[in-house]
């Protein structure tokens, strides 16, 4: 009541103004974290009963078969280890050469009109990509002498093309964000355009690079719907050699949203799906720790502008 | 979500029964769940997927018989409507195989009996691609199919070409039904499970697109989905059997050996509209639309 009589202006009602801002900005900054930490309470409470109650050497088995209690986690790690793997063989070195290419040589009017665009495909849902790759990819993959199309190299393929929106645009980014002066720099002392790309500008922004990638690959391990439809789902060990990419894989996230609403709460099946979560949860982190590493957390930001 | 085009319909009857139900309450109180099964209140309908088309054009049909009863009718597999059952979230669960003991216990624990009723047979047609020179196999051969110790055609008098299995998920009661009545030959002590690579398909479109495609394909579907695109094979009980095709008559009278009952379950003897319902469906009428689906009707005995 007193509040609105008093001046706008006033220095002690701007005082409390910002006070609550601040509040309020903490709050979301502290939710964050807390929502992350209660999601692994939560995951470890539902799943620690498959670490504690199923023998370890059976779940590190190589068959996964739930409804007889064969619950061997091998084959879904591998799965998502030979998807992620060849997502990453494809979309990292695709996505940079079209970052370098955007970011350094295309004219001004084509990159305002590639950016945009490239961003677009990130907003197309994955379960239309999945169908896409389901009905058109898949037959080629098979026509091309493989036993099915349903294939880890099929997943593969369709996670690069859904990661590389991501990848492209933030390397783009931080290739932009290196100073001119760099470039200038070293035009200036003779070098040609590709040995500044590649000696001065691409160090340079070496910590949005990694990002990039480090984001890509999160979209990967995480991505559900389209493997589901295009891996073929089969908890299967291919042999270890180039071929084993073209055989069908069930994926860690498949098998979670395949089998989640079979299984009765708080079964050992129930337990076995929210470890599971729990592993992917820790492979996320792995791989964000990997990044900060990578980046060197302390030295790289301070040298270089270039971020996102 | 699996993209399965026959649950357009499924969509648009979820959504009617919706709109109804919200009528209803609107107009009068309506009855909870526990309530008795009176006029004007949904009965929950939830399971099988195998089932849940002829369980739509029931509740479709039905509206015409009794207009103050409606049906939400949805699938999830065997497994699922079970689980729903015993949770309380549904009056009538469908099921395309017969509850496990350790499910029974669970609804007695809960509080009640389940009751199982009888509403049609469903023969499992084995299928492959149009192309594949392969007509008939024993149980035997399907039972090494499956668990992957034929591996080649042509060890079953095909081509020289590897075996792609294609099989439904593992919540699917026809992929439990498929593991003990052929991967493991109706044998109590087999312990025979499906071989590792067998692509599991999370519907049954996913299965006859695969055989469609694929000529090294071999999968099994209900009869009610197979269509001209796909190749049924013939199937003997042994060696020294008959091989018989799978349809409506060979289902009926028994001779082809991969047929199954197909049940819905009640939480106890089903009262009021529940148990009209039922009774309904094993009637002339209920029994008619089984035939007009695919499905194998029961016989009067």
């Amino acid at each position: 009541m007193d509040t609105a009589q008093a001046p706008p202006e006033s220095l002690p009602n701007r005082r409390i103004g910002e006070r609550i801002i601040e509040g309020v900005i903490l709050v979301a900054g502290i939710s964050t974290i807390l929502i992350v930490a209660l999601i692994f309470l939560f995951l470890l409470k539902e799943g620690i009963n498959a670490f504690l109650d199923i023998p370890l050497r059976q779940l590190f088995g190589d068959r996964w078969y739930p409804i007889e209690g064969i619950y061997g986690l091998m084959p879904l790690l591998v799965g998502t280890t030979l998807v992620t793997i060849g997502a990453v063989i494809i979309a990292v070195p695709l996505g940079l050469v079209a970052a370098i290419y955007l970011g350094e040589f295309a004219p001004q009017w084509l990159r305002e009109i590639l950016k945009p665009l490239i961003e677009i495909l990130a907003g197309i849902p994955s379960i239309v990509l999945g169908f896409l790759g389901w009905v058109a990819l898949a037959p080629l993959i098979q026509n091309a002498g493989a036993d099915t199309g349903l294939t880890a190299f099929t997943g593969s393929l369709l996670l690069a093309y859904m990661s590389l929106p991501t990848i492209i645009s933030i390397s783009e980014d931080a290739l932009y964000a290196v100073p001119r002066e760099y470039r200038d720099g070293a035009l200036a002392i003779g070098a040609t355009q590709w040995q500044t790309i590649w000696r001065v500008v691409l160090p340079a922004a070496r910590s949005g690079l990694v990002i990039a990638v480090m984001l890509g690959i999160g979209r990967v391990i995480g991505e559900t719907m389209g493997v589901l439809l295009v891996t073929g789902n089969a908890a299967n060990m291919p042999a270890f050699g180039p071929g084993m990419f073209f055989n069908p894989v069930r994926t860690m996230t498949a098998t979670i949203a395949a089998e989640m609403g079979e299984v009765a709460q708080g079964s050992l099946h129930y337990s076995v799906l929210f470890g599971i979560g729990l592993i992917l949860f820790l492979i996320t982190f792995v791989v964000n720790w990997l990044a900060a590493r990578l980046v060197g957390v302390s030295g790289a930001r301070t040298k270089v502008g270039g971020q996102v | 979500m699996f993209c399965s085009l026959r649950r357009v319909p499924l969509v648009l009857l979820i959504i009617l029964v919706l709109l109804v139900s919200s009528a209803c309450s609107r107009a009068g109180q309506s009855g909870s769940a526990e309530a008795s099964a009176g006029s004007g209140r949904a009965i929950q309908n939830k399971g099988s997927d195998t089932i849940v088309n002829l369980a739509l054009a029931w509740a479709e049909a039905y509206r015409e018989v009794q207009p103050d009863v409606s049906i939400a009718v949805t699938g999830g597999g065997s497994g699922t409507g079970i689980a729903s059952l015993i949770n309380g979230t549904v009056d009538i669960a469908n099921a395309s195989r017969e509850m496990k003991e350790s499910e029974k216990e669970e609804a007695r624990a809960n509080g009640f009996d389940p009751v199982e009723h009888l509403i049609a047979i469903d023969a499992l047609a084995v299928i492959v691609n149009l192309e594949n020179p392969v007509d008939r196999l024993t149980i035997d051969q399907l039972a090494d199919i499956f668990t992957g110790r034929i591996t080649n055609w042509k060890d079953v008098g095909g081509n020289d070409e590897d075996i792609v299995l294609v099989s439904r998920e593992t919540n699917s009661g026809t992929h439990v039904y498929f593991l003990e009545e052929v991967v493991r030959k109706g044998e109590k002590d087999n312990t025979d499970i499906f071989a590792p690579q067998t692509l599991l398909m999370p519907s049954s479109v996913g299965i006859t697109s695969e055989i469609q495609r694929n000529p090294r394909a071999i999968g099994y579907d209900g009869l009610g989905y197979v269509s001209e695109h796909e190749k049924m094979l013939e199937v003997a009980k042994d060696a020294q059997s008959p091989y018989v095709m799978p349809s409506v008559a060979t289902g009926a009278d028994g001779s082809y050996p991969i047929a199954r009952g197909l049940f819905m379950y009640t939480a106890g003897e089903p009262t009021g509209a529940i148990a009209d319902y039922i009774a309904w469906i094993k009637g002339p009428a209920g029994q008619q639309i089984v035939a007009d689906l695919g499905f194998v009707p029961l016989t009067e005995e």
